[in-house]
């Protein structure tokens, strides 16, 4: 036993080393796990302290592009108010409106931590459980998706970002509406790949690629980009389309969090549809 | 002694945050990230004890870890050059030997014998830390010229901020 000690004592540095190393494993094993659960614990107060400052700076440095993008943002809005309209009906009636239920809200989050450059990239935002917010909800910008809600705590939340080996998103080519699923490949954050449409579909280039309602996250017709590339391999059935992203990760600030009021409603019926069918 | 503590302290601050504040924010072409904080590891005193080294350059990789989200990474590419550093010092040594109070730089030593030093450092750093944050072989040399890549731009950054930092009447002295 004493030389067992004398042996280890002797090898102290490889020891620490192998020690040290194994901890480090540890801890990339568990955060594997727990995705990114512990960026949120109180043990990094500090460093998302030092992030908003970090996009505090950042936001000024974009402030020309953002309001840029609001801008455009306000003037798409407005075409879709009332009053930008030209009544063609002379006698109109006020009435009020039951048909409409609102379905979904938006809460705007600041971006205070963001990357593009991994193969699993993430967002923290600003908004946490006291806003509301929950996990599962969307999160888009101006221009178009940007990902899903993941880990809340009191006041930030973490978002699996559309550039996440992971994430998969529902989505449709607006022009005729035939839907796929859309993921990426991991390189470029300014491409993304839409899967599993069916070969006989015709797909042109630069053709409107939105997202579906299907999965009750996003609304209908979010923006998510364009079909800059589809080949047809022998031998698959279905199209390989590349779509060039419609997001600027690399430089966002300002994003919307969805919540979709009737989605635990659709879920339920979903899944007791299914069940009563399984039994 | 106390001053040299100090100096170090003061090093590991600044280069942590140009790291965090800057760097981390820099992606040349999408796929060259420079991690210039792990010069504070290749210039520490070379007469370091080695359980010290081994300590420092985890809680430096830890540190870096907080700020990028990724748990254990940079400490464990850290860690692995801490623990090789002193062999390949050993292997790269002067014929003369090192002097008691000396530290690797490019003043000292000349700027091959840093550049050799410093090269095989990051280039184990790099390979160790993208091929951990890929954590796949199918990608084994799209990644390697990503770490290759990034390993040149950090050692020229390095290099620069060398020759901005150190004062040039070090070597006639030595």
């Amino acid at each position: 036993m004493r030389l067992l000690f004398l042996l280890l004592w002797r090898n102290n540095f490889t020891l620490l080393f192998v020690v040290l190393q194994s901890f480090c494993i540890y801890l990339l094993v568990q955060n594997n796990k727990f995705q990114h659960a512990s960026v949120l614990n109180a043990t990094n107060a500090g460093v998302t302290e030092v992030m908003e400052g970090v996009s505090y700076v950042k936001e000024y440095i974009h402030l020309r592009d953002n309001n840029q993008l609001l801008a455009t943002e306000n003037a798409a809005l407005r075409n879709t108010l009332n009053t930008s309209m030209y009544i063609s009906d002379t006698n109109k009636v006020d009435v009020n409106d039951s048909i409409g239920k609102q379905q979904y809200t938006y809460v705007t989050a600041k971006v205070i931590n963001n990357s593009v450059s991994m193969r699993n990239n993430y967002l923290t935002l600003n908004k946490g459980s006291l806003d509301g917010i929950h996990p599962e909800m969307g999160v888009i910008c101006g221009s178009g998706v940007v990902g899903i809600v993941q880990q809340v705590s009191d006041h930030y939340c973490t978002v699996m970002s559309l550039l996440h080996t992971k994430s998969r998103v529902s989505a449709m080519i607006k022009r005729n509406g035939f839907f796929g699923s859309l993921t990426w490949n991991g390189e470029d954050p300014h491409e993304a790949i839409l899967s599993e449409i069916d070969k006989t579909v015709p797909v042109q280039k630069r053709d409107t690629v939105v997202t579906t309602e299907y999965s009750s996250i996003f609304p209908a017709g979010v923006m998510i980009g364009l079909v800059k590339e589809d080949k047809l391999n022998p031998g698959s059935n279905f199209h390989a389309i590349t779509i060039g992203l419609s997001t600027k990760f690399n430089n966002l600030s300002y994003v919307y969090i969805i919540e979709n009021l009737l989605k635990n409603e659709q879920r339920n019926l979903e899944s007791t549809t299914v069940q009563s069918n399984e039994q | 002694m106390i001053i040299e503590i100090l100096n170090i302290v003061l090093r590991f601050v600044l280069l942590i945050a140009i790291q965090v504040l800057v760097l981390n924010n820099v992606q040349l072409g999408g796929i060259i990230n420079p991690f210039l904080y792990v010069m504070f590891l290749l210039t520490l005193p070379i007469q370091l004890p080695r359980l010290l080294l081994l300590g420092i350059a985890f809680v430096t990789g830890l540190t870096v870890d907080l700020f990028q989200n990724t748990m254990g990474m940079h400490a464990s590419a850290c860690l692995l050059i801490a623990y090789m550093r002193p062999s390949w010092l050993k292997m790269i040594a002067p014929r003369d030997g090192y002097e008691a109070d000396a530290s690797p730089g490019i003043r000292k030593f000349g700027i091959r014998w840093f550049i050799v030093y410093c090269s095989v450092m990051l280039l184990i750093h790099h390979i160790l830390l993208f091929n951990i944050e890929m954590f796949r072989f199918s990608e084994f040399f799209n990644t390697l010229t990503r770490a290759i890549l990034s390993s040149l731009v950090t050692l020229v950054l390095i290099v620069i901020s060398q020759y901005l930092t150190s004062k040039p009447t070090d070597r006639n002295l030595s």
